[in-house]
């Protein structure tokens, strides 16, 4: 890399930081989500040019909000048809919310809730929420984005242009929900993040078991929200349960690439720093009012991160924590989790027939942990051909070659002692 | 931003649905209100799908006529629609959720498109 790149490089990177924050201002001045994205990269392109000559400015994202914005004016000159309809489009949105008072000595509001919830709407399409929060307000570029989804770049391109087209024609507000309206839509935004975590802790596809790089993402966009939402206890959930879970990341997988479970997990790799902040987010996240899901979900994690080891584990606490999750969601996967911490509790064979109970679950059907965990209970209990033959059921539903080393590995320990 | 809300009927042969939720006076609050907000643009209930009848003109320029018989309403059907004029699509969905039909049928919100 050659000095210039190097350099662009580095400045990349912290536009990358500051990106979202400067689309959201611009998104919230002109009302446009394409015209933002254009005058915030001609921006960045300019202060490429710019800076490394007449230095970095005292304050680099006002200066950059400074440029787009001349350069929006300057488009919005040379075509008065587009500036007429944005013009017609930004008093009709005035209409629906009177402006907020501009806030005294701040000359960069964080405009960025609005572009979450935009991003999160119900009226697009679950798999597009995620890829267009990703773009907007973490910055990464449409490769990125595809790259961590695991999609063709064309593909997700389309998607984004598909998304943004609804936003502008169907005209998706950038505003706030209200205190009212705020519970009905807080969780799609979190769902959103969940998602994008999700799929960089467990690759739903791939060769890699987990990809750090994508999970991070997650967190970085959690804290942002974290910060814009203090009080939101699910948010401060939701980002405890992400520090909880990722600070396991390199014990997580074995040299071969195969996955490490939570019982058999060196546990002085965890990151301690990062378990410790998550643990101090957990008692916020869970008073002051019924918990939420991810509160719970946090809380659990918290348990098995303060253990030193599966012995130790507090499995009555935390089957009582999973009982909570199930009034608050009934999924089937809190369920199976739930009976495999029975089994820690009780003995597997208590594990073994809640887990049969789920056995004609049609949203079980498909996912390779259940067959796994009546495999691994089948073959505590000295059940060995059973246990083979659902651990044959878990390889074919398996999703990445990690799991299936795994799988396999075990599949070899029962079949040596059948 | 002119939306359309196209409200979809449930079948009536559905034996969950026969004992329709909302009577006549829900229908004739909602239309009072979207009229007291000033946002209506126009808003038509359609006759019964039974009377329907479907025109198509092939490449022959022939005309071809159907329609759907007396067993029509056996799958969800387009019972009427409200042409609204609010700010934005969450003005548009809130409106769409008040509407009697999204609660016995549910109610499609389309913009009116400003392309030509």
């Amino acid at each position: 890399m050659g000095e210039r790149a190097a350099a662009r490089a580095s400045v990349e990177a912290m536009f990358r930081e500051e990106y979202g924050r400067l689309l959201a201002s611009l998104v919230h001045r002109f009302g446009d989500l394409d015209l933002a994205e254009e005058v915030a990269s001609e921006a960045v392109e300019a202060a490429l040019v710019h800076w490394p000559v007449d230095g970095v400015p005292d304050r680099p994202g006002a200066w950059l909000l400074t440029t787009a914005r001349r350069k929006a004016v300057d488009r919005l000159r040379r075509d008065r048809a587009y500036a007429a309809r944005l013009a017609v489009m930004q008093v009709e949105a005035d209409r629906a919310v009177p402006a907020p008072p501009p806030e005294a000595g701040d000359d960069l509001p964080d405009e960025r809730l609005r572009l979450f919830f935009t991003c999160a709407h119900p009226a697009l399409p679950a798999e597009d929420r995620a890829a267009l929060t990703l773009r907007c307000l973490a910055g990464l570029t449409t490769p990125e984005v595809a790259r961590a989804f695991l999609v063709p770049t064309a593909t997700m391109a389309q998607r984004i242009v598909r998304a943004k087209k609804k936003i502008r024609q169907a005209r998706i507000p950038f505003r706030v929900p209200g205190a009212d309206e705020l519970p009905e839509r807080l969780p799609g935004v979190l769902g959103v993040l969940y998602s994008v975590f999700t799929e960089g802790y467990a690759a739903s596809s791939g060769p890699d078991l987990q990809r750090p790089d994508v999970a991070e993402e997650a967190i970085r966009l959690a804290r942002i929200l974290h910060r814009l939402l203090p009080a939101e206890r699910e948010v401060t959930g939701l980002l405890a349960l992400m520090l909880l879970v990722h600070a396991r990341r390199d014990a997580r997988t074995a040299p071969d690439g195969s996955p490490v479970l939570l019982d058999e997990q060196d546990r002085s790799r965890w990151d301690r720093p990062m378990v410790e902040e998550g643990l101090g987010l957990v008692p916020v996240a869970l008073t002051g009012g019924p918990p939420g899901p991810y509160g719970v979900q946090a809380a659990i994690a918290a348990l098995h991160d303060e253990a030193a080891d599966a012995a130790s584990t507090d499995w009555p606490q935390i089957v009582a924590l999973y009982d909570v999750l199930l009034a608050l969601t009934a999924s089937p996967v809190v369920a199976l989790n739930r009976a495999v911490a029975v089994a820690m509790r009780d003995g597997p064979r208590a594990g073994l027939a809640l887990l049969d109970e789920l056995a004609d679950e049609p949203r079980l059907r498909g996912h390779h942990p259940y067959p796994m965990a009546r495999a691994d209970l089948l073959h505590r209990l000295g059940r060995h051909a059973e246990a083979a033959d659902a651990y044959r059921q878990a390889l074919d539903l398996a999703g990445t070659d990690a799991e299936r080393t795994l799988l396999r590995r075990r599949l070899t320990q029962v079949t040596d002692q059948h | 931003m002119k939306y359309m809300l196209l409200i979809q009927t449930p079948p009536t042969s559905d034996p969950t649905t026969i004992e329709s939720q909302c009577t006549v006076e829900d229908w004739i609050t909602y239309d009072k209100s979207v009229r007291d907000a000033g946002i209506l643009v126009d808003s038509h209930s359609l006759a019964d799908l039974t009377t329907a009848t479907t025109v198509r003109v092939d490449a022959a320029g022939e005309r071809h006529i159907t329609t759907d018989g007396p067993f029509a309403e056996t799958r969800e059907y387009l019972g009427g629609y409200y042409v609204i004029d609010v700010p934005d699509l969450d003005a548009a969905l809130d409106w769409a959720a008040r509407c009697p039909g999204a609660r016995d049928g549910s109610v499609v919100v389309r913009p009116v498109s400003d392309e030509y």
